[in-house]
C-alpha cells in the first residue's frame, strides 16, 4: 500500500455513532465501525455470565463446597476463640473460592479457547482484547461472589467471629478477583499447551489454599516469602484484619491497594496475551 | 480514477478496483517441527505462491482435499496468520500491513464453535452483533431477523452445544450474518447439516449478494455442493491453486472423459482377459473400481463387460460425465479426500 496514503489520524478509534474513514486507497471500501470498549465488554461480559446457567453451577457448588469442608476440618483443630488462627481460616477458605473459580477455571477455559481455536471467533470480530479480557475476568470474579459470601457467613458462625465487618467482601472480592482472574486469564493464554493451562490453574489454587488458610506467623521463612509473593495473600490480610475488635482500615486498604495493583498488571498482561495468541 | 496508489503496490491496488479480494505470491511456511524422541516433522509450505483474485458478487470457492492449504489460505485472508510473503488486497486494504482491518470487512465462520457453544442460539447473534459494532438495540433487531431467515426462532433459547451438530452450525452461521460484511468467509458452513438447513444457508447467501453485492469465500471439499453453489472455483492441491475458472469451465478441461464405475459381487474375475486388461487402469476402493476413460472406450468397455462372463460377477456399474473431483485428478492432485454428498 502506498507510504504516502493518507491514514486519516485518530480514525481509528471509532467514535460514536461515526464509521471511521480509514481510506489509504482512494477507492478503498469505508471499514464498518470497530466496538467500543465499554460495550464490547459488558457483552462479553453477559454472554460469560450466562454460560454460568449451562455449565458452571456444578463447579461453583465445588468451590463452596470445597471451602466449607476445609474451615469444618480446621474446626477440630482451632477453637473459636484463637482469634488469630480463626480469622486465617475463614478468610483463607473465604478467599479460596475467589482463586478456585477464578483462577483456576479462568486459566482452563482460556487454555481451551486457545487450544480449541475459540478465539478465532473474537480475533476475527473488531473488538478491543481488552475487552474480551476484561469481560470474562469480571463474569468470573462475579461467579465467585455467593459461594465467598456463604462460606464467610458459615465461618463466621462455625468460629464465632463478629459478621459487623463483613460489607468488606463488597471490595474484596471484586479486588481480590481481579488480580487472580487477570493471572488466570495471563497463565491460560500464555501456556503453550491446554493440559499445561489447566496445571498452572491447579498449581495456583493449591497455592492459594496450602498458604491461605493457616496463620502466617508459625511459617518458617521462605514459606513466608512464597507466601507474600502470591495476590491472593493480600485479600486474605485485608479480610482477617477486619475480624479486629477495632480493624487497622489504612492497613485493609494497603492491602487492598497491592489487589488493585496486582489485577491491573496481571489483566495488562493477560491482554497482551490474548492479541499475542489471536494473531499469529 | 485516480491512479495515485499504483506506484507503490501496482499489483494489489490495480486489481482492488476490479477485484474485491486480490492474492499476489502468498507464501506461508510452518516451521519444521521437532517431535518427541527425535521424530521430526519437515516444514510444511502450506502456501506456496498463490494468486487469486475474486470479484464482488460472486461466490467464489475454494476446492481442495484436507491439508490442500484452504484453512491457511482463510487464515490469512481472514487477518488470523500473517504470510511470510505475499500481499493480500480486499476492497482496497492492504490486509498484509494491516490485518487488523480485516475484522471491519468480513463476516468470518470458522470450523470452531467453542466460543460460542455454551451460549443460546439468541445470545451468540445478539453477542456478536454487540461486538461487530452494532448498538443494542439494532444487534437484537437484526439477530431476531437472521434468526427467522434461517429458521432458527424456536431454537432461540436454546444453549448452541445442545443442538444437533448440523443445527449448531446454522446457529453460528447465524451469529456470522448479524452485523452486515460486504465480504462473507464461510469454511466448510454446510458440515452436518439435513438439505432443509443446506437450503436456508444458500437461500440467505443469495439474498446478501442480491441486496447489497455480498461476496462470498467459501472453503469446501464437497465436490458436489462446489459444482452446484459456486460461480468461480480455484481448486487447490499441496498450497498451490492447480486451477481457477467457472465449474463447467474446469470440467471442459476432461470433457472427453467420462467415469466408469464398476462394483463387483465379490472378487473380480481377473483371470477374464478384458477385466484383468481393466485393472492397471482402475482406481480400486474395496468392490469398487473407478475408471477414467475416454467416451468411445468406455463405451466399449460396457458392452464387452455386461455382454460376457463378467455381467456374472458384476453388481452394479455406473457411467457419469466428469465431477470436480475427477478435474482435480486430471489436473494431477495427489490426494484423495474430497467428498461427493
Amino acid at each position: 500500500m502506498s507510504a504516502a496514503a493518507p491514514v486519516v489520524p485518530g480514525t481509528t478509534g471509532a467514535t460514536p455513532g461515526t464509521v471511521p474513514a480509514v481510506r489509504a486507497d482512494p477507492a478503498a471500501a469505508p471499514l464498518a465501525p470497530r466496538a467500543r470498549l465499554l460495550p464490547a465488554l459488558g457483552a462479553v461480559y453477559r454472554a460469560q455470565l450466562s454460560r454460568a446457567r449451562v455449565a458452571r453451577i456444578p463447579l461453583l457448588f465445588v468451590a463452596t463446597f470445597q471451602s466449607v469442608g476445609i474451615m469444618v476440618m480446621l474446626r477440630g483443630v482451632v477453637d473459636g476463640g484463637d482469634a488469630e488462627a480463626a480469622r486465617a481460616v475463614v478468610a483463607g477458605s473465604s478467599v479460596l473460592v475467589v482463586a478456585f473459580v477464578a483462577l483456576n477455571l479462568l486459566a482452563q477455559y482460556f487454555g481451551q479457547l486457545r487450544a480449541s481455536g475459540g478465539l478465532d471467533h473474537y480475533a476475527t470480530l473488531p473488538v478491543p482484547p481488552a475487552a474480551v479480557v476484561l469481560g470474562a475476568a469480571g463474569a468470573y470474579a462475579s461467579f465467585t461472589v455467593p459461594g465467598t459470601i456463604a462460606t464467610a457467613v458459615t465461618g463466621c458462625v462455625l468460629f464465632q467471629l463478629p459478621l459487623v465487618n463483613l460489607w468488606v467482601l463488597a471490595a474484596v472480592i471484586p479486588l481480590a478477583g481481579a488480580a487472580l482472574a487477570g493471572l488466570g486469564a495471563a497463565l491460560g493464554l500464555l501456556a503453550p499447551k491446554q493440559e499445561l493451562a489447566t496445571l498452572f490453574g491447579q498449581l495456583g489454587m493449591s497455592a492459594a489454599l496450602l498458604l491461605g488458610v493457616l496463620p502466617a506467623g508459625n511459617m518458617p521463612a521462605p514459606i513466608g516469602l512464597v507466601r507474600d509473593l502470591l495476590p491472593s495473600t493480600y485479600g486474605v490480610e485485608a479480610f482477617a484484619r477486619t475480624f479486629d475488635p477495632h480493624p487497622d482500615w489504612v492497613m485493609v486498604g494497603a492491602d487492598l491497594s497491592v489487589c488493585a495493583a496486582v489485577g491491573v498488571v496481571s489483566l495488562a498482561a493477560a491482554t497482551w496475551a490474548y492479541r499475542r495468541a489471536a494473531c499469529r | 480514477m485516480s491512479t495515485g496508489t499504483e506506484q507503490a503496490a501496482p499489483s494489489t491496488a490495480a486489481t482492488a478496483r476490479d477485484a474485491v479480494i486480490a492474492v499476489r505470491g502468498l507464501v506461508k511456511t510452518y516451521p519444521a517441527g521437532r517431535g518427541r524422541r527425535g521424530a521430526a516433522t519437515p516444514a510444511v509450505r502450506a502456501s506456496d505462491g498463490i494468486d487469486l483474485d475474486i470479484r464482488r458478487g460472486e461466490i467464489f470457492g475454494l476446492l481442495g482435499p484436507n491439508g490442500a492449504g484452504k484453512s491457511t489460505l482463510v487464515r490469512q485472508l481472514t487477518g488470523l496468520l500473517r504470510p511470510d510473503s505475499g500481499a493480500i488486497g480486499m476492497l482496497g486494504h492492504d490486509l498484509v500491513r494491516h490485518p487488523e482491518r480485516a475484522s471491519r470487512l468480513i463476516g468470518y465462520l470458522g470450523q470452531e464453535s467453542t466460543a460460542l457453544d455454551e451460549l443460546t442460539v439468541s445470545l451468540a447473534a445478539e453477542t456478536t452483533g454487540r461486538l461487530r459494532g452494532l448498538d443494542a438495540r439494532t444487534a437484537r433487531a437484526e439477530r431476531d431477523a437472521v434468526l427467522a431467515e434461517l429458521g432458527l426462532t424456536e431454537l432461540a433459547g436454546r444453549a448452541i452445544k445442545r443442538l444437533s451438530g448440523g443445527q449448531r452450525r446454522l446457529a453460528c452461521f447465524a451469529a456470522t450474518l448479524v452485523g452486515e460484511r460486504q465480504v462473507l468467509v464461510l469454511d466448510e458452513p454446510t458440515t452436518g447439516m439435513d438439505p432443509v438447513a443446506r437450503r436456508a444457508v444458500w437461500a440467505a447467501v443469495d439474498r446478501r449478494r442480491a441486496e447489497h453485492g455480498a461476496t462470498v469465500v467459501l472453503v469446501t471439499h464437497n465436490v458436489i455442493e462446489a459444482e452446484t453453489v459456486l460461480d468461480r472455483v480455484a481448486v487447490m492441491d499441496n498450497g498451490r491453486v492447480i486451477a481457477c475458472d467457472t465449474p463447467a469451465g474446469l470440467k471442459v478441461l476432461v470433457a472427453d472423459e467420462v467415469r466408469l464405475d464398476l462394483v463387483w459381487r465379490d472378487e473380480p474375475p481377473l483371470h477374464l482377459p478384458e477385466v484383468a486388461a481393466l485393472r492397471p487402469a482402475a482406481q480400486i476402493s474395496g468392490r469398487r473400481w473407478t475408471l477414467r476413460l475416454p467416451q468411445a472406450r468406455a463405451r466399449a468397455v460396457i458392452a464387452e463387460i455386461t455382454g460376457g462372463q463378467a455381467f456374472a460377477a458384476l453388481d452394479d456399474f455406473t457411467l457419469a460425465t466428469p465431477s470436480l473431483e475427477d478435474v482435480y485428478l486430471a489436473l494431477g492432485g495427489r490426494q484423495k479426500g474430497l467428498v461427493k454428498a
